[in-house]
C-alpha cells in the first residue's frame, strides 16, 4: 500500500514537474538561445549555487538563496561587463566558479545535517517538494502571460537593440526584468534537473525546434513540446532503468535531437535526389 | 516642415551646428570618419542629447509622425529568429505603446511595404536566407512602414552589392516625393548624382545647397574626401584643411 501511495505521488508530480519544466524551458530557452545567452546563463546557474550553500547555512530555504544569488548574478555580469568594461565572458566564468566556491565551503561549514550535494548538481525528483512543483507552476503563468503580452517589445528589443532604443526608453528596463525571471527559471528548474545539467533542459529544446521553424513563436511551441517528450520519457526511462532523473533527461533530449536532425538531413537529401530526377 | 537647428555646445562631436531640414530635401551628410555624421543622426533621433541647442520639430513631426531610421548594417542579429515580416512591422513600434500588438491592418501595410520593396515573395523567410541587398531592403522597409516625413540614411552604401545599388537608390528617389531623406556617406562619388543637396560635417556643418561641390568649397569646409570621377583623373585625394 505505502508502495503505491509512492508511486502515485512520484507520478503526479513527475507529470507536474514535467509540464511545468518544459513551459518555463521552453519560454526562457527559446530568449536565451535566440540572443546567444547561453553561456551567460550556465554562469548565472552556476552562481546560484552560491545561494543554496549559504541558504543552508542560515537555514532558509536554498531555493530563495540562490534566487537571490541568481538574479543578482545576472545583473552583476550585466554591470561588469557594461559598466566596468570586463569582458562579457570573462566576468561569466569569474562569477561561475565563484558562486560554486561558495557553495561548497558553506555547505561544509553547515554544522551537523550535509544536504545531499549530488541532489542539487544533478537534480532529483525524490527531494523535488510540492511547494517547488506549485512554484514552477506559478513561475509558468508568470512567463506566459509576459511573454505574450509584450511578445513584440521584448522580441524587437532582443533582435535589434539600437534600433529599440531610437522608440523606446524601456530598452533597459525590459532587458532587466527578462533576464531576472530567466534567473529564475534556471533557479527553480534547477530542482529537477540540478545545476549541472538544467542548462541543457533551456538550450537542447529550442535548438530542436529550429531544425523545423524560424519563427519565434513556433520555436517557443515547439520547444514546449519537445521539452516535454524529452522529460517524461526521461522519468519513464529513469524510473524503469533505475539511474539518475537529471541525467536520463538530458541523455533522452540529445538522442531526440541528434534523431531529429539526422532525418531532416535524409528527407533534405531525399528531396533533393528526388528534384534531380525530375529534372 | 522639419526645421531643425541642432547646437552643441561643449561638445567637441559636433559644434554650433544649425541647419533645416525642408519637405522633399534629399540631403547628403558628408564628411570624414569622426567628423559626427553618425552624431548627427543620433541628435536627431534623440538617442545623444545636445549639450547646448535645440531641435525643433514641425508640427506634423511631433503629432504621431515618427522618424524612420535606417542603422547601419552593424546591428540587429541576422542570425536571430525573427521574419521579414516582423522585421518591417518593427518600425511601427515607436506608434506602439508597451502592450504592443499587431492588428490586421498593421499587416496589411507590412505587406505593401514589402511589395513596394520586391520583398514580398520573401515575408516568411527569415533573415539568414536573404543576400545582401534583400536585407537592406528589410531594413529600408522598416524604416519607412510609418511613413515618415524624415528619412535618415546611415552609409547604406556600406552592404549594398553594386547590382543592387542602381535599384535602391531608385527607390530612395520614389520614397523622397512623399518624405525628407538625410544620407550618410562617406563616398562622395556614388551619392553626388542621387542627392539634391549636400551637408558637410566635420565638427561644424557647412549646408551646400546644390548637389555639384567644387574643389575649392571641399578645401573651405575642410573635409578630406576621395572624389570618383571618370575621365582622365579617375580620383583625387585632397589635404586635410585645418
Amino acid at each position: 500500500m505505502e508502495g503505491t501511495i509512492f508511486q502515485y505521488e512520484f507520478i503526479i508530480k513527475g507529470l507536474f514537474g514535467a509540464v511545468f519544466a518544459s513551459i518555463t524551458a521552453g519560454l526562457a530557452g527559446t530568449y536565451i538561445v535566440s540572443k546567444r545567452m547561453v553561456f551567460l546563463s550556465g554562469g548565472i546557474t552556476h552562481a546560484s549555487f552560491g545561494g543554496i550553500g549559504i541558504g543552508y547555512y542560515i537555514g532558509i530555504n536554498p531555493v530563495i538563496g540562490a534566487a537571490v544569488f541568481g538574479i543578482l548574478s545576472a545583473l552583476g555580469i550585466e554591470y561588469l561587463s557594461v559598466k566596468q568594461k570586463i569582458r562579457e565572458d570573462s566576468a561569466i566564468g569569474i562569477l561561475w566558479a565563484f558562486g560554486m566556491a561558495i557553495g561548497i565551503i558553506f555547505i561544509y561549514l553547515t554544522p551537523g545535517y550535509t544536504p545531499n550535494l549530488m541532489s542539487y548538481l544533478f537534480g532529483s525528483i525524490l527531494t523535488v517538494t510540492n511547494a517547488d512543483i506549485i512554484a514552477l507552476g506559478i513561475m509558468s503563468v508568470v512567463l506566459i502571460l509576459y511573454f505574450s503580452i509584450f511578445y513584440r517589445t521584448i522580441l524587437y528589443i532582443s533582435f535589434d537593440e539600437v534600433f529599440a532604443r531610437t522608440y523606446s526608453s524601456y530598452v533597459n528596463v525590459f532587458k532587466y526584468i527578462t533576464t531576472s525571471l530567466i534567473a529564475l527559471t534556471i533557479v527553480l528548474n534547477i530542482r529537477m534537473a540540478g545545476v549541472v545539467l538544467v542548462i541543457s533542459l533551456l538550450t537542447i529544446p529550442p535548438n530542436i525546434a529550429m531544425i523545423f521553424t524560424r519563427v519565434y513563436s513556433r520555436i517557443v511551441l515547439w520547444s514546449v513540446a519537445a521539452g516535454f517528450a524529452g522529460t517524461a520519457a526521461g522519468y519513464i526511462i529513469s524510473y524503469f532503468a533505475g539511474i539518475p532523473v537529471g541525467a536520463t533527461i538530458i541523455f533522452t533530449l540529445v538522442m531526440l535531437w541528434i534523431v531529429v536532425k539526422v532525418m531532416k538531413q535524409i528527407i533534405r537529401a531525399g528531396k533533393k535526389a528526388g528534384d534531380q530526377y525530375k529534372i | 516642415m522639419a526645421s531643425l537647428s541642432v547646437l552643441y555646445g561643449a561638445n567637441p562631436a559636433l559644434q554650433d551646428v544649425d541647419f533645416k531640414v525642408f519637405e522633399h530635401d534629399f540631403i547628403g551628410v558628408i564628411g570624414p570618419n569622426g567628423g559626427g555624421k553618425t552624431t548627427l543622426l543620433k541628435v536627431i533621433l534623440g538617442l545623444v542629447r545636445p549639450a547646448t541647442g535645440k531641435i525643433v520639430f514641425s508640427n506634423d513631426l511631433i503629432n504621431g509622425n515618427n522618424i524612420g531610421y535606417l542603422p547601419q548594417m552593424s546591428t540587429g542579429d541576422i542570425n536571430y529568429p525573427v521574419t521579414v515580416k516582423d522585421v518591417i512591422l518593427s518600425g511601427l513600434m515607436i506608434r506602439k505603446g508597451l502592450f504592443s500588438m499587431m492588428s490586421a491592418s498593421d499587416k496589411k501595410r507590412a505587406e505593401t511595404v514589402s511589395k513596394e520593396l520586391g520583398l514580398d515573395k520573401l515575408e516568411e523567410a527569415s533573415l539568414n536566407e536573404l543576400s545582401g541587398g534583400e536585407l537592406q531592403r528589410v531594413f529600408l522597409g522598416r524604416a519607412v512602414i510609418g511613413n515618415p516625413k524624415l528619412l535618415l540614411l546611415d552609409e547604406p552604401g556600406n552592404f549594398v552589392d553594386t547590382n543592387f545599388e542602381n535599384d535602391f537608390y531608385e527607390k530612395l528617389r520614389d520614397l523622397n516625393k512623399r518624405m525628407a531623406i538625410l544620407m550618410v556617406s562617406h563616398d562622395v562619388g556614388t551619392i553626388s548624382s542621387h542627392v539634391k543637396s549636400f551637408a558637410c560635417v566635420n565638427r561644424h556643418l557647412h549646408y551646400h545647397p546644390s548637389s555639384e561641390i567644387s574643389n575649392d568649397q571641399l578645401l573651405a569646409y575642410g573635409c578630406p574626401i576621395q572624389l570618383i570621377t571618370h575621365g582622365d583623373v579617375p580620383h583625387t585625394v585632397l589635404k586635410h584643411h585645418n
